[in-house]
């Protein structure tokens, strides 16, 4: 075993920071913007999408029971609560720019914000059936 | 000889378990959900370099299926579990390569704990758009690897002659 860090470590910590890089520029660089409206999924189907400019209290059902409630506020979503044991949706920070996420793990509900309209879409097809 | 390994491994187990325990009752949040310290990762790293790869995997899995019972749930059980397979993997074959310091293969070990474990999220919630946030979760990887892999390493030095026979 070395004693001591040495180049063969410094090459791997290296490779490392650069796989950083590569991810960090992918995911960020070219995809921060503010959202205006929110997607959530539960169980993999999407469940519904919603608006950041109106301010709005979603409760998510699953099976009947409302599994989890979330919030709009001032273009900002949040998980308000959560049926699940430990809470880290609720905990998790506001969302409000593109491709930010909450997750709730338990629930299997995610909620995701992206760059469309509402009334783009799907949703046009909603209506007109 | 036998008998001693048997113990020794039994003694590693208990000792991860209790590392498990320990690790419940530091309030070590940074804001950041899903993020822990891995303090029981201290005893895979030494596990790898006492006893090898196989002996690690089994005290590893030993221990997420005992303390998932005690202190979680199933589900802690699943992401725990993919999160130490990738990162033992990546650990035992750095070690094996004999080419590389304790530290940076539990930085490895640590990144590659995450990114198992977002890999299974992602099938498990059936979204791909939570793989952005691989990046944080190599930054905060690094630095619960870097410390655990200098308690791993202080340990290491301090214990190998006791382990040799």
């Amino acid at each position: 075993m070395p004693q001591k860090m040495g180049k063969n470590d410094f090459f791997l910590l290296f490779a490392l920071a650069i796989i950083f890089i590569i991810f960090f520029t992918f995911f960020y660089l070219f995809e921060v913007k503010e959202g205006k409206s929110i997607i959530v999924t539960v169980n993999g189907k999407e469940y519904g999408k919603y608006e950041l400019a109106t301010n709005q209290s979603i409760k998510i059902k699953y099976n009947g029971k409302v599994i989890n409630e979330l919030q709009i506020k001032d273009g900002k979503a949040s998980m308000q609560s959560a049926t699940c044991p430990d809470k880290l949706c609720v905990k998790q920070h506001e969302i409000s720019k593109k491709n930010e996420t909450i997750v709730c793990l338990p629930n299997k509900v995610v909620v995701t914000v992206v760059y469309d309209d509402v009334n783009n879409g799907d949703n046009i097809d909603a209506i007109s059936k | 000889m036998q008998n001693k390994k048997i113990t020794r491994m039994a003694f590693f187990t208990a000792l991860a378990l209790i590392f498990s325990y320990i690790e419940t009752l530091i309030p070590f949040n940074i804001g950041i959900p899903g993020v822990k310290l891995g303090l029981a990762n201290i005893i895979a790293v030494w596990a790898i370099y006492v006893f090898g790869f196989k002996e690690a995997v089994a005290i590893s899995f030993l221990r997420i299926v005992l303390s998932g019972f005690l202190f979680g749930n199933v589900f802690g059980i699943i992401y725990s579990l993919s999160g130490a397979t990738l990162s033992l993997i990546v650990m035992g074959f750095l070690k094996e390569t004999n080419l590389f310091h304790c530290i940076t293969i539990s930085i490895y070990g640590g990144v590659f704990h995450n990114i198992g474990q977002i890999i299974v999220a992602m099938f498990i919630v059936e979204n791909y758009k939570i793989s952005y946030y691989i990046p944080v979760l190599m930054i905060v990887g690094t630095f619960t690897g870097l410390l655990i892999g200098i308690v791993s390493f202080e340990i290491l030095t301090r214990t190998m002659s006791v382990f040799k026979d």
